[in-house]
């Protein structure tokens, strides 16, 4: 044993540390455990060492690197500065002209969507005056431009043109203190007279405290104003308390929200209904209307559908008119020649009148012997002709006949046309001027100068008190067939 | 046989210079190569293959002259590499063990501060190493590591390489110290 360990004395200690480790090495294997004294002996001795060479790199290599990070930094910082500025620059411009683009296409729709003929404007500048509320718009007469006519955005109202010069127009806002405007209520259908205040909101005057109207509720155009069409939105109320004797409506004007840079000039308005007007509850039951009323036709023969309303048949009545003389209302300038109504051969069951001009009441006269009943001639709704007790005063052409089936009552209403111009000269359809300047001609009498008459004939009439109808609004003509023996009286 | 071969197998080792080694030597320079292999690759990924404790330990063995001490100095410096490792402890110990040995027997026979033989010995150990540790890795303890013969033989000329600078710098701090 001593022989063989003195004579493979490397070899046997090589064998006896390779045992010991394979020992360790099966120890660790067979139990899963580590030896963990040895690696803390040897992470101990390495980690100090370790974190230490970490700090030298650290505040000299490290240190060194930064700074030769750093020496460009100036440099790079000034030009990242530079570059930061000019894409600012190009952001602004590029918003500027994003917004642009977005209001002249939501102008663009605006004016392709709406029935009134439109030219777009770009406000220029605004007026001197510390409490005017005026601007400088870039289209004048040479566009087309004139005083008085309504300037709006797709949003709402904004002004009106107060003078137009050839290249520019000055545009009174709508928060001038001395604008006024026709409005009326989308829901309640409260009719007031916009004003301004000089500031951001309007007041809507000439409200009764006993009117009913919403906060939030819209505001439209009337068409009351000759200005604006009907139909336009002016904005949404903001408070609405009771006054002395009227309420004190605040509008937010819609049309003026953001500023205004691009408007649309109207030059041919047309009136347009009330969009989602929303009928306030009476707060009573109304009853539907009678199957034949609905359903008759002057004649007495049903059509239903189209035209269901007597507004309707009296509509088709001026349309026919048109037609027949080749007119089309809505079109042409103010102070076109309107068609002329004496020349309607028939109005639906009213026969014409007499060769000799003999007064249409005169004429009722045998109507009961048919058994039918003349109807007197409303030149305004709510004015039912006084003259039922003044027959004498029955002009000749003012004279209303009987047809020979008036049993069916009809109400008409013109469709809503450009406010007529001051003179009445506007082409609307039913003007009732013009039938009463032609004696012995169509029945349809009406005030003068009255535009848009609806026609309403028919034994439920509404009365006086139940149409109030201001001087400007439009002015239906009422035939009575239970008034056929009254002469009718349309002296307004 | 010529001078020079004659000189190689006669000379022997070279006991009077490896005896003027210093312990603080011989626990610090193992450090260092333990804590460059765990920390340099960190930055320079590329040195991860240079083996610089297998380099130390056949320095020290071929310096040592004997290979009993050598076989010791390559167990420590395996067993530090071990616990600094998520293997089990031993396995590099067992194989700088058997480098150790070898190395040191080895430097009985040859002139190991000829370049030619230093480039040799430590190309021929590092491809040893490497094959030892993949061998004992799937006898003992079942794994299933790919030993990739090329790219061993690359880093063993490279590590062989990187020795003979190494290996001259290690003489003139024994010599200085």
């Amino acid at each position: 044993m001593d022989f063989f360990l003195s004579r493979y004395r490397h070899l046997t200690v090589l064998l006896i540390v390779i045992s010991a480790q394979l020992l360790l090495i099966a120890y660790q294997v067979k139990t899963s455990k580590d030896i963990p004294l040895i690696r803390v002996w040897a992470v101990t001795a390495v980690t100090p060492v370790e974190t230490g060479l970490e700090l030298v790199r650290r505040y000299t290599w490290g240190f060194v690197e930064d700074y030769f990070v750093l020496l460009g930094v100036r440099s790079q910082n000034e030009k990242l500065r530079r570059e930061n500025g000019q894409l600012k620059i190009e952001n602004n411009y590029l918003k500027s002209e994003l917004s642009t683009a977005d209001r002249a296409r939501a102008l663009s729709v605006f004016q392709a969507r709406s029935p009134s003929k439109t030219v777009a404007a770009r406000v220029i500048g605004n007026g001197t005056g510390a409490n005017s509320k005026v601007v400088f718009v870039d289209r004048g007469s040479t566009s087309g431009v004139e005083s008085g006519m309504a300037v709006v955005t797709p949003d709402g109202i904004v002004g009106k043109v107060v003078d137009a010069y050839p290249t520019a127009s000055l545009v009174m806002l709508i928060t001038d203190p001395t604008f006024a405007a026709g409005v009326v209520s989308q829901k309640n259908r409260v009719h007031g007279t916009l004003k301004g205040q000089g500031h951001a909101e309007c007041l809507v005057d000439y409200v009764q405290n006993e009117e009913h109207v919403d906060l939030g509720e819209w505001f439209y155009t009337s068409g009351d104003d000759r200005i604006f069409p009907k139909g336009f939105p002016v904005g949404q109320i903001t408070a609405a308390p009771n006054g002395k004797t009227f309420k004190e409506i605040y509008v937010s004007p819609s049309g003026m929200q953001g500023g205004i840079e691009e408007v649309l000039i109207v030059l041919q308005a047309v009136h347009q209904e009330v969009p989602g007007a929303e009928v306030a509850a009476p707060g009573y039951s109304i009853l539907a209307a009678p199957t034949e009323i609905a359903t008759q036709t002057p004649q007495g023969a049903p059509q239903p559908g189209a035209l269901a309303t007597d507004a309707d048949r009296l509509r088709a009545i001026y349309k026919d008119a048109g037609i027949e003389q080749k007119h089309t209302y809505g079109e042409g300038p103010p102070g076109t020649k309107p068609p002329d109504f004496t020349k309607i051969p028939s109005i639906h069951g009213v026969p014409p009148p007499n060769a000799a001009g003999q007064p249409l009441a005169a004429q009722a006269q045998p109507a009961p012997a048919h058994g039918a009943q003349a109807q007197p001639v409303q030149s305004r709704l709510g004015q039912t002709q006084a003259s039922q007790t003044q027959p004498s005063q029955t002009r000749p052409a003012q004279a209303t006949a009987a047809p020979p089936k008036p049993t069916v009552p009809v109400v008409a209403k013109p469709k809503p046309q450009p406010p007529a111009s001051a003179d009445g000269t506007d082409d609307e359809p039913p003007s009732v001027a013009a039938a009463a300047a032609r004696p012995g001609d169509q029945p349809t009498v009406a005030a003068p100068h009255k535009p848009t008459p609806p026609v309403l004939v028919g034994p439920r009439s509404p009365g006086p008190s139940s149409n109030p109808t201001p001087a400007t609004t439009p002015a239906p003509v009422t035939s009575r067939p239970s008034d056929a023996r009254r002469p009718p009286d349309i002296n307004q | 046989m010529t001078e020079y071969t004659e000189r190689i197998l006669t000379e022997g080792p070279r006991k009077d210079a490896a005896d003027r080694l210093r312990l603080v030597w011989l626990v610090v320079i193992p450090l260092i190569a333990v804590l460059s292999q765990v920390y340099v690759p960190r930055f320079i990924p590329f040195l991860a293959y240079l083996e610089l404790p297998l380099l130390i330990t056949v320095h020290f063995a071929l310096s040592r002259g004997g290979p009993i001490p050598a076989l010791f100095y390559g167990m420590f410096i395996g067993l530090v590499q071990d616990s600094l490792s998520h293997q089990p402890i031993g396995m590099y110990g067992i194989v700088k063990t058997l480098v150790g040995y070898f190395a040191g027997s080895v430097s009985m026979r040859f002139d190991v501060q000829n370049p030619l033989v230093t480039f040799i010995l430590g190309f021929f150990f590092y491809f040893f190493h490497q094959f030892f540790y993949w061998v004992l890795s799937r006898a003992l303890l079942g794994e299933t590591l790919a030993f990739d013969a090329q790219q061993t033989l690359i880093f063993g000329l490279l590590n062989a390489a990187v020795a003979l600078p190494l290996f001259r710098v290690l003489d003139k701090l024994r010599v200085a110290s």
